[in-house]
């Protein structure tokens, strides 16, 4: 079980020079794998080629599924997976179970039992949102969105859990309240890819680290399983 | 009061304004979500051409559509060869003058309003499993209702206020293509000042109600900014 990235990207970059990107690394297909680096390595970028919201070139399979290849590009709506973003990016006009039913009902017509069967009750209780469902997202607390935003990608039973600095605008109490629910997500029988660059985060969380250290590129890593 | 060629007027001014709002949406809409999908030259050149009708003179524009619409235009060769009645002096003529001239300012608060709302909404919605329609009409279009509803007002009120292209493309037949605003110039030339001023006043009475539903209409600042994260 694994996860296989070639992937090639080349955006232009302000003042006319090209940033050019290449992913290639094998990474287990579950656990927590951090990825870390400096600022403008791409770590972000990284997410998003996997993600199929960046339109990188190349190669990539996900436990046995191919996603990408030289001449099949699979869109973003149809990959299996769950993606927090920086911000919450919670969905305004909508309550908070009807931000977490989103994803649900779709993936659910989009062929039923897709990712590893998440009993989403259960993590509803273990994020403490139970009480949150009525409410509209502009009346929560940033850890509150946060950990909706983690609920409603969990809740589109996802095959791959992405998660990109999803502590990164909170402050040091909340990120305290939060860590323990992503670590419980350890329980759970997916890849999970979570980029940040605090030392403290990684510490906790990670099974499998990974770090970019030329801006672009990543280690060849062999996986664990 | 009212005499019956006023009300013919009125009705048809109504009927023209809801026609119009209706399909400059419809055409608004996508044109409006296609401009505001990043900067290309062709976006830029169709985005011109779109709301050129705003510093156009509406006599300038409503000759062109007479000249193409018409017998030996383009349009109008081709209404003949297929059997189809032309357009000018017409009330569909009325329609599809009334949507070129009108369609900018369908298309520029929606476009702003998609603008503003930024890609993040759609990428949220892909990852979850949501294809680019589906995005559309689960997350854009409930966030930028109240422009959608700015459009319509904007769109309907801009066709009442109609004379220029009117004239020229309709050509001020009574209960065919007087519309309102003709209706007015037809008494001031004809000196009827008393029954100028009720029409004028009744459209004054409606622009200000227009502008107030508008003013109400704007998004409140605060709250969208809050709205984003």
């Amino acid at each position: 079980m694994t996860i296989e990235v070639d992937l090639k990207l080349s955006y232009p970059a302000p003042g006319g020079q090209k940033l050019n990107f290449h992913f290639q690394l094998v990474l287990p297909g579950q656990g927590i794998t951090t990825v870390a680096g400096p600022s403008g390595a791409g770590k972000t970028t990284f997410l998003r080629c996997l993600a199929g919201l960046e339109r990188a070139s190349g190669h990539l399979k996900v436990n046995g599924e191919v996603w990408q290849d030289y001449k099949f590009f699979l869109p973003t709506y149809k990959r299996p997976l769950g993606y927090v973003f920086q911000e919450a990016s919670l969905f305004p006009h909508l309550t908070v179970r009807q931000n977490l039913d989103y994803g649900a009902k779709r993936r659910h017509l989009r062929g039923g039992q897709a990712g590893p069967g998440i009993d989403l009750n259960h993590f509803i209780e273990i994020l403490g949102i139970g009480h949150l469902m009525e409410r509209k997202p502009e009346t929560l607390s940033g850890g509150e969105r946060q950990r909706t935003a983690l609920a409603r990608a969990l809740a589109a039973n996802p095959k791959a859990l992405l998660l990109d600095e999803p502590l990164a605008a909170l402050d040091r109490d909340r990120k305290e309240e939060i860590l323990p629910y992503l670590k419980s997500l350890k329980e759970l029988t997916l890849p999970i890819i979570y980029v940040s660059h605090d030392q403290g985060e990684i510490e906790r969380l990670a099974d499998t680290r990974v770090r970019m250290e030329r801006p672009g590129v990543l280690p060849v890593i062999q996986p664990y399983l | 009061m009212l005499t019956p060629e006023d009300l013919s007027a009125i009705f048809l001014s109504a009927k023209l304004a809801t026609v119009t709002t209706f399909f400059t949406l419809i055409i608004g809409a996508p044109l409006a979500w296609w401009l505001s999908r990043g900067e290309t030259l062709c976006r830029r050149l169709c985005g011109a051409v779109v709301t050129m009708p705003i510093v156009l003179p509406p006599t300038v524009l409503g000759f062109y559509l007479l000249v193409f619409l018409g017998p030996f235009g383009p349009v109008g060769k081709l209404f003949t060869a297929l059997g189809f009645r032309l357009l000018p002096f017409t009330f569909s003529g009325l329609v599809v003058a009334s949507i070129i001239f009108t369609l900018p300012f369908v298309v520029q608060p929606l476009q702003n309003a998609f603008e503003a709302l930024g890609e993040r909404p759609l990428e949220a919605a892909a990852t979850l499993g949501a294809g680019p329609l589906d995005a559309f009409l689960t997350v854009i279009a409930p966030q930028a209702r109240s422009a959608f509803l700015t459009a319509a007002v904007m769109g309907f009120a801009h066709t009442i206020g109609e004379f220029g292209v009117v004239l020229m493309i309709g050509g001020n037949i009574p209960n065919v293509t007087r519309v309102l605003s003709m209706q007015v110039y037809v008494y001031v030339e004809g000196l009827e000042y008393g029954q100028a001023h009720i029409l004028a006043g009744g459209m004054v009475v409606f622009s200000i109600v227009t502008m107030l539903i508008l003013q109400f209409l704007k998004p409140k600042r605060e709250k969208f900014l809050r709205s984003r994260s």
